[in-house]
C-alpha cells in the first residue's frame, strides 16, 4: 500500500497532530513501508475465522447498577491546564 | 557491613525478618546507589527518597512489632507508566507534563499494601512504545552491561531493551530489589533478556490494568522484573489479583508461586517450535536454545518438536492491532483535562499544536498508522483481519497444549545493541519483538530467564511460554534453567 503525502496530511488531521512539510515527507515513506510489510497478512486464509475477543473463555464481570464513586470534582480538575469555577476552559467553540 | 544492594529480594526479606539490618538501612543503601548511578545510567526519571524513607520507617515499626507483611520494607522501582498518587507520572512523554495522579494503580497499591517501599519512577520508552528505551522524553537508559572483546571492555553504550528499560537496567545495576514493568509486545521479557534479569509477562487478565497508562488495551499486562526466578515469583504473587476496577482482570485466586518453584520439571512436556528458527537469529541464540533443551531434559522433562504455523504473522498483525488501539487510547491527550497545552486560535488548533509538541516521533508514527487502519473503509481490511489472525495464532497454541505443557524459545534473536543502531529503521526495531509478540497476541504468560553470555560478553535469555493462568509451571521450568545456567550479575560497576 503506497501512502501519498495528501493521505498523510488527511490522516494527521484526523489524528489531530500538526505535522511539518518535512515530517509529512518522511512519514510518506515510513507509513508506506510499514503498510507494505503488514500486507503479508493477505496470505492467511481467515474465511470463517472469528476475530479474537478474549484469551480465556470467561464471562465479563457484572455488578449492581449503583453509584460507587463520585463527588471528586477537585481531583478531576487538579491537573487541568486551565479551569474556572469548577469547569475546564477551552477556546471558544461556538461563535 | 556487606553491600545490601547486592541482596536478592528473598535474601533481603529474610534479613529484615531476622533483624540483621533495618528497612531504613536497606532503603538508604539504595538511595545512595541511585544517587551515584543515575547520572550515568538514567534509570530513574524521578527518585522519591523521602517517600521511600517514610515507608521504610513505617516498615521498621511493623517489623519491631512482629507485624510484617509479605514484602515488608523491600525497596522497589516503579515504571513511570504506573500512576502514583500525588507523585508525578509521565509515561516518559512530554504530553503528560507534570501530571500528578490523584489515585494509585491497583498493581502499585497491592505492592504497597504488602509492605513494599517505592524508591522512585523508572524510565521507559514513551508510552511504552519502543524496544530500546531510546524514545523516552527523558533520554535513553544505559545498559549496565558492556561488550567485552578479547578481554578488552568496549565502552560503547548499549541499550537495556524496552520499553521497560529503566526497570531492567535498575534491577541489573542493583538500584532496587525488583521493579514493576509492563509488556505489550515484549516490553518485560526483551529488556530482561538484554540485562541478565528475570521478567515475566503474566496471562492477560492476571494483573489489573487499572491506573496504568494505556497503550494497547487488549495486549497490555503488568509484571515484575527481578534478579532471580524466586524474586519474580514473590513479586508477581503480590502484584496480581482480582480487581473490580478492571473488568478484564480475572476473578481467580493467585497461587503461592514461590512454593511452586521447588517442584522441578520431572515429567513436564517441553515443546520446541520449529517456526522460531528464523533467518537472522544469531548462531549463539540457537546454541543457547539447545543448551536450554538439554538442561530441561537433564532435569527430567521430555522434549517434543511442535509446530506453531502462524508464528510469522504475529508481528505484522501486532503492528495493526497495537497502533490501532494506541491511536484510540492516546486520543485523550487533548490539552484540556491534564498535561501539556499549547495555545491555538480555536479548539482544533489547540489540539493539533498540543499533540504535535507533546508526542515524540515514534508515538506520532504509531498514532498515524492506527488512525489510518481504523479510518473509514479500512477497518475490515486491517484491524478485523489482524484480530482474525490472532485467533489462528491462539489456535496454534491451543493445539500444542494437547501435547506439551510449556514451550521453550529464545527471548530475542540477538543480544543488546548500541545506541542508534536500530533507530533509523522502524521495522528493524520492531523485529526485536519477533519471539515475544506471539505471546501477547495469544494472551498467554511468558517468562524470560537469563541463560548465558553472547560472544560479546553480554547476557542472553530463554523464553518459556505457558498455558493460560499457568504461571506456576513457568516458574518451575525457569528455576531449572537458572539452577543450570547460574545467575548473571553485572561484572563491573563502572559507573560507581
Amino acid at each position: 500500500m503506497q501512502v501519498d503525502e495528501a493521505t498523510v496530511r488527511r490522516i494527521a488531521r484526523l489524528a489531530r497532530i500538526r505535522i511539518t512539510d518535512e515530517e509529512a515527507k518522511a512519514l510518506e515513506g515510513e507509513l508506506s513501508g510499514i503498510l507494505a510489510w503488514v500486507e503479508q497478512l493477505g496470505e492467511v486464509n481467515t474465511d470463517n475465522v472469528p476475530p479474537m475477543t478474549r484469551v480465556a473463555d470467561m464471562k465479563l464481570k457484572m455488578r449492581a447498577d449503583e453509584v460507587t464513586d463520585g463527588n471528586k470534582v477537585d481531583d478531576i480538575l487538579a491537573n487541568a491546564p486551565m479551569t474556572e469555577d469548577h469547569y475546564f476552559v477551552v477556546p471558544k467553540v461556538v461563535e | 557491613m556487606t553491600d545490601l544492594t547486592k541482596l536478592t529480594l528473598a535474601e533481603a526479606r529474610d534479613g529484615l525478618l531476622a533483624r540483621k539490618f533495618s528497612a531504613v538501612e536497606l532503603t538508604r543503601a539504595f538511595i545512595e546507589a541511585i544517587d551515584t548511578a543515575n547520572p550515568h545510567l538514567n534509570t530513574y526519571v524521578l527518585a522519591t527518597p523521602e517517600h521511600a524513607l517514610a515507608q521504610a520507617k513505617a516498615s521498621d515499626d511493623r517489623l519491631a512489632k512482629g507485624k510484617a507483611r509479605p514484602l515488608e520494607g523491600l525497596p522497589l522501582g516503579n515504571k513511570d507508566l504506573f500512576c502514583t498518587n500525588g507523585i508525578r507520572t509521565t509515561a516518559c512523554s512530554r504530553i503528560l507534563g507534570d501530571f500528578k495522579p490523584t489515585y494509585e494503580s491497583t498493581v502499585g497499591q497491592n505492592l504497597w499494601d504488602a509492605g513494599a517501599v517505592m524508591l522512585g519512577k523508572l524510565n521507559n520508552d514513551e508510552f511504552a512504545m519502543g524496544s530500546s528505551n531510546e524514545t523516552s522524553a527523558f533520554g535513553p537508559v544505559v545498559n549496565p552491561w558492556r561488550r567485552t572483546r578479547n578481554g578488552t571492555v568496549d565502552n560503547t553504550k548499549l541499550v537495556p531493551g524496552g520499553s521497560s528499560g529503566g526497570s531492567s537496567a535498575a534491577v541489573s545495576a542493583d538500584l532496587c530489589l525488583g521493579a514493576t514493568a509492563t509488556d505489550t509486545g515484549g516490553s518485560i521479557r526483551q529488556p530482561a533478556a538484554l540485562t541478565g534479569t528475570v521478567g515475566i509477562k503474566p496471562t492477560y487478565g492476571r494483573c489489573s490494568r487499572w491506573g496504568i497508562v494505556a497503550f494497547a488495551s487488549s495486549l497490555d499486562q503488568a509484571g515484575p522484573i527481578a534478579k532471580t526466578v524466586r524474586d519474580a515469583a514473590i513479586l508477581l504473587r503480590h502484584m496480581a489479583g482480582p480487581d473490580a476496577k478492571d473488568s478484564t482482570c480475572v476473578d481467580l485466586p493467585v497461587p503461592d508461586y514461590e512454593a511452586e518453584i521447588a517442584r522441578g520439571v520431572k515429567g513436564l512436556r517441553i515443546g520446541v517450535p520449529k517456526e522460531y528458527r528464523v533467518d537472522g537469529m544469531s548462531a549463539e541464540a540457537d546454541a543457547l536454545w539447545q543448551k536450554g533443551i538439554q538442561w530441561l531434559k537433564d532435569a527430567g522433562a521430555t522434549i517434543h518438536d511442535i509446530s506453531l504455523p502462524h508464528t510469522k504473522y504475529a508481528l505484522p498483525a501486532y503492528y495493526i492491532v497495537a497502533p490501532a488501539e494506541c491511536s484510540s487510547n492516546l486520543a485523550r491527550y487533548d490539552g484540556v483535562r491534564y498535561g501539556l497545552r499549547l495555545p491555538g486560535k480555536d479548539l482544533i488548533d489547540t489540539y493539533e499544536a498540543t499533540r504535535a509538541a507533546g508526542f515524540g516521533k515514534e508515538v506520532k508514527r504509531r498514532v498515524l498508522i492506527g488512525t489510518y487502519v481504523l479510518s473509514a473503509g479500512y477497518y475490515d481490511a486491517y484491524y478485523l483481519k489482524a484480530q482474525k489472525v490472532r485467533t489462528l495464532i491462539k489456535r496454534d497454541f491451543d493445539n500444542a497444549w494437547s501435547n506439551v505443557d510449556v514451550v521453550l524459545t529464545p527471548t530475542t534473536p540477538s543480544p543488546a545493541f548500541g545506541f542508534g543502531e536500530k533507530a533509523g529503521d522502524p521495522i528493524a526495531m520492531y523485529l526485536e519483538d519477533i519471539f515475544t509478540v506471539t505471546v501477547n497476541m495469544a494472551g498467554l504468560p511468558g517468562i524470560s530467564v537469563p541463560a548465558g553470555l553472547s560472544g560479546e560478553g553480554t547476557p542472553m535469555g530463554l523464553q518459556l511460554i505457558g498455558k493460560p493462568f499457568d504461571e506456576g509451571t513457568l516458574f518451575r521450568a525457569a528455576q531449572v534453567i537458572e539452577n543450570a545456567a547460574g545467575r548473571f550479575p553485572v561484572p563491573s560497576r563502572w559507573w560507581a
